[in-house]
């Protein structure tokens, strides 16, 4: 067995119009598939220009495979921002930070230098944060 | 598409059951977070309660109401432990004066900052920085983690045995 990594990531969010703005608009991402299915989910997907074999797929709790009573929740958990999707990678966090901003990115901590690298904190439109991080060249890889 | 693709959407949809959408105060939380970001980013600054509950849309009272029922804690208690996490980072990492150190997270007067300090962490900021040197190396949590985990901080009493629980994780939105 190999398991050759992770190809689609679930980013729970509040509005799939608004977060396809965010994500292709804002941070630069591709849109890769936005279907509706006839479930009443949309398969909408996203992914980095910089890693092709990985897709961001966005969906909204009211609109999915949970159940009213746990959409709801977690619809709430997105809101006060308590979930994050995890790491973004960068190759120059300051530079890439300002450009960022420039777009209307909202950071909840600007590049700061950390033992294993430099590192912002962003927030999708949602409320989901984001480490923005630019690793050092010894951990990388 | 591939094949694969559909196979799938296929299946995901297979177990769909599609929820109604929520009747949880979505805006209200947001406008909490929003608040909540800006202690965490200004701390530093004079960082006015009341001003922030007019940002929110709060009245004061709501809003302290709304906050403590969203994060387990007042908008007041999270900017003081929010203070006194940067002020641990700055103890064990630049070589300033406590007194420098008070003043640059936001605190007005020594006293004050000392006592809460105490309160937080259970040592005074001179016993802390001494213990840290004693330690010495780098934080072994990442910073992003210190700063998103309420903090950073282990709060105090209750709060692990709470974290254990399996009802901690009750949304505010039910409440």
């Amino acid at each position: 067995m190999m398991i050759t990594g992770i190809s689609i990531v679930t980013v729970w969010v509040l509005d799939t119009e608004s977060a396809k703005e965010f994500y292709t608009k804002q941070l630069g991402f591709d849109l890769t598939t936005d279907i509706q299915l006839d479930s009443g989910m949309r398969w909408l997907t996203v992914r980095s220009p910089g890693s092709p074999g990985q897709e961001f797929l966005l969906v909204d709790p009211a609109h999915s495979m949970l159940e009213a009573d746990t959409a709801v929740q977690v619809r709430a958990l997105v809101a006060k921002g308590a979930l994050s999707p995890g790491v973004l990678a960068t190759t120059d966090c300051r530079a890439d930070y300002d450009s960022l901003v420039e777009r209307g990115v909202e950071f909840i901590q600007p590049p700061a230098d950390r033992p294993y690298g430099i590192e912002a904190i962003l927030r999708d439109d949602s409320g989901n944060w984001f480490s923005f991080t630019q690793r050092r060249a010894a951990e990388s890889g | 598409m591939t094949d694969g693709f559909d196979c799938y959407v296929g299946a995901v949809s297979a177990v769909l059951t599609v929820s109604r959408p929520g009747v949880v105060d979505v805006n209200g939380l947001r406008a909490l977070r929003r608040a909540r970001d800006r202690i965490d980013r200004d701390y530093a600054e004079q960082l006015d309660i009341a001003a922030l509950a007019a940002d929110a849309g709060y009245s004061l009272g709501q809003f302290i109401r709304a906050f403590d029922a969203a994060y387990g804690e007042t908008p007041g208690r999270y900017r003081t432990r929010r203070r006194v996490e940067r002020a641990c980072e700055l103890l064990r990492s630049v070589n300033l004066t406590v007194t420098e150190i008070c003043m640059l997270v936001g605190f007005s007067s020594l006293g004050s900052f000392s006592r809460r300090f105490a309160d937080i962490v259970g040592r005074s900021p001179s016993e802390y920085r001494r213990e840290a040197a004693r330690v010495g190396g780098p934080a072994p949590i990442p910073g992003c983690f210190a700063l998103m985990w309420r903090t950073g901080l282990p709060a105090p009493d209750a709060a692990a045995p709470d974290a254990a629980a399996p009802d901690a994780v009750e949304p505010a939105g039910s409440r």
